[in-house]
């Protein structure tokens, strides 16, 4: 069998090949849902800015679907929905997405709460971080099976906050007393 | 009839998840490598949570996202002019751990020019500009999981790591794969390259087998006689579990 090839850094310069872009907008192909703006900003250790990162979303459609033929619910692509995008911070270390609110998806045991996921490249990773956002007026937080799994004390660090108009707020911290959590799946 | 399946998985959540295998330790670079200095402030200090894989990992972006055009492959062809340097070819398959072709999906690559400078404004190498070489390519592998790419050999560049601190020549690929989960970002390297023994980069990976694994193999067979030297690169990107879990 042939093993696994490792991971190296994005390193500083990925941008020549991913469009500049400090905001996303995933909806637009006239998908049905709620549309939200999560915007945050990437912090390291000493409280800077992470002006070179580059994150990763994906997330299923309102309905709680996943555009991928592995989705048990009705595989094939979905035109209206493309479920991913990636996006820059940008000097301040600043990102926002526009999008749909994701429904929710099946998970171990019952269905999960609205999640987006993420993927953190950024020069000084050496692999990419995983991480996802959940949203603070979602009653289902309580029974999620993943935020199940992380120490009380932490959850917060996973969850955007609502600041009316349907606009959320999330702020990563790769370090310090609020650093994210990470995962490892 | 497709409704009432959906509403039916709606209610009792069962869903069989055939999952990915959980990396070996000795393949992926810590986040904390002291060796690489950006690491210090930028990796997580808390321990990673280990969650189980549901259907939001399990699956991923796999249809057509920036699609490349034609000639998206041939780095040298960008523009009205050649850009200098050594012409090669790299070549090689994205396959999964159980060696399976991993077909119809994205490669991408982004370098440096041959004196070792990206064309970003942000590197600040005093090295020249090609007006003639963007350095950045993309391709989609073929039903066997095969991709090939023309570019130009990309120079070793000088960085503010340490003291008198050189990066290899090297190539940025990144691949997509099935999944969320099988999302690969990697660098490649060139045989026989005497920079590899002080790259803090390269040395953080911890296997001496994963770490040879990054140096494509000169291969002649690869070679475009009269025209560009050809290399071979693998990617193998995360297998499936042998069994589907009902979860």
């Amino acid at each position: 069998m042939p093993p696994l090839t490792p991971s190296q850094t994005v390193g500083p310069f990925f941008a020549i090949l991913v469009p500049v872009r400090d905001r996303l907008r995933l909806r637009g192909g006239g998908a049905p849902g709620v549309p939200i703006e999560v915007e945050g900003c990437v912090r390291d250790g000493k409280g800077r800015a992470v002006p070179d990162a580059l994150l990763e979303i994906w997330q299923a459609d309102a309905a709680g679907r996943c555009n991928h033929p592995e989705d048990p619910r009705g595989g094939g692509p979905n035109p209206s929905f493309a479920g991913f995008g990636q996006v820059h911070t940008d000097a301040a270390g600043r990102f926002a997405i526009e999008t749909i609110k994701p429904g929710r998806v099946p998970g171990p045991g019952r269905l999960q709460a609205p999640h987006l996921l993420v993927g953190l490249f950024a020069r000084g990773l050496l692999a990419r971080l995983v991480t996802r956002i959940y949203f603070d007026d979602e009653p289902s937080n309580a029974g999620d099976p993943i935020l199940d799994r992380v120490p009380p004390d932490r959850r917060p660090t996973l969850v955007a906050t609502s600041r009316g108009g349907g606009v959320y707020r999330v702020d990563i911290a790769l370090q310090g007393p609020q650093e994210t959590v990470f995962f490892d799946v | 009839m497709r409704r009432d399946f959906r509403r039916g998985l709606m209610r009792n959540t069962k869903v069989p998840i055939h999952g990915y295998r959980r990396p070996p330790a000795d393949c992926h670079p810590p986040n904390d490598a002291p060796g690489y200095r950006s690491t210090a402030a930028r990796h997580p200090t808390r321990p990673l949570v280990v969650i189980p894989q549901t259907l939001s990992e399990i699956t991923g972006p796999m249809y057509g996202h920036r699609d490349p055009g034609p000639m998206d492959h041939d780095l040298t062809r960008q523009h009205p002019g050649e850009p200098l340097g050594e012409r090669i070819i790299v070549a090689g398959r994205v396959l999964d751990e159980d060696e399976r072709p991993v077909p119809e999906t994205l490669v991408e690559v982004w370098q440096a020019n041959a004196a070792g400078r990206y064309a970003h404004a942000e590197d600040r190498h005093e090295a020249p500009l090609d007006p003639n070489f963007s350095g950045c390519g993309r391709a989609m592998t073929n039903a066997k999981g095969e991709f090939r790419f023309l570019t130009i050999k990309p120079g070793a560049y000088p960085w503010r790591n340490h003291e008198n601190a050189w990066r290899p020549a090297h190539v940025h690929f990144s691949v997509f794969g099935p999944s969320f989960l099988t999302r690969l970002v990697t660098q490649m390297y060139f045989p026989g390259d005497p920079l590899l023994a002080f790259d803090p980069i390269f040395n953080a990976v911890p296997g001496e087998a994963a770490r040879r694994r990054l140096i494509a193999s000169f291969e002649l067979g690869a070679t475009e006689p009269g025209w560009a030297l050809g290399y071979r690169f693998d990617l193998v990107l995360r297998g499936r579990d042998a069994t589907p879990m009902e979860t």
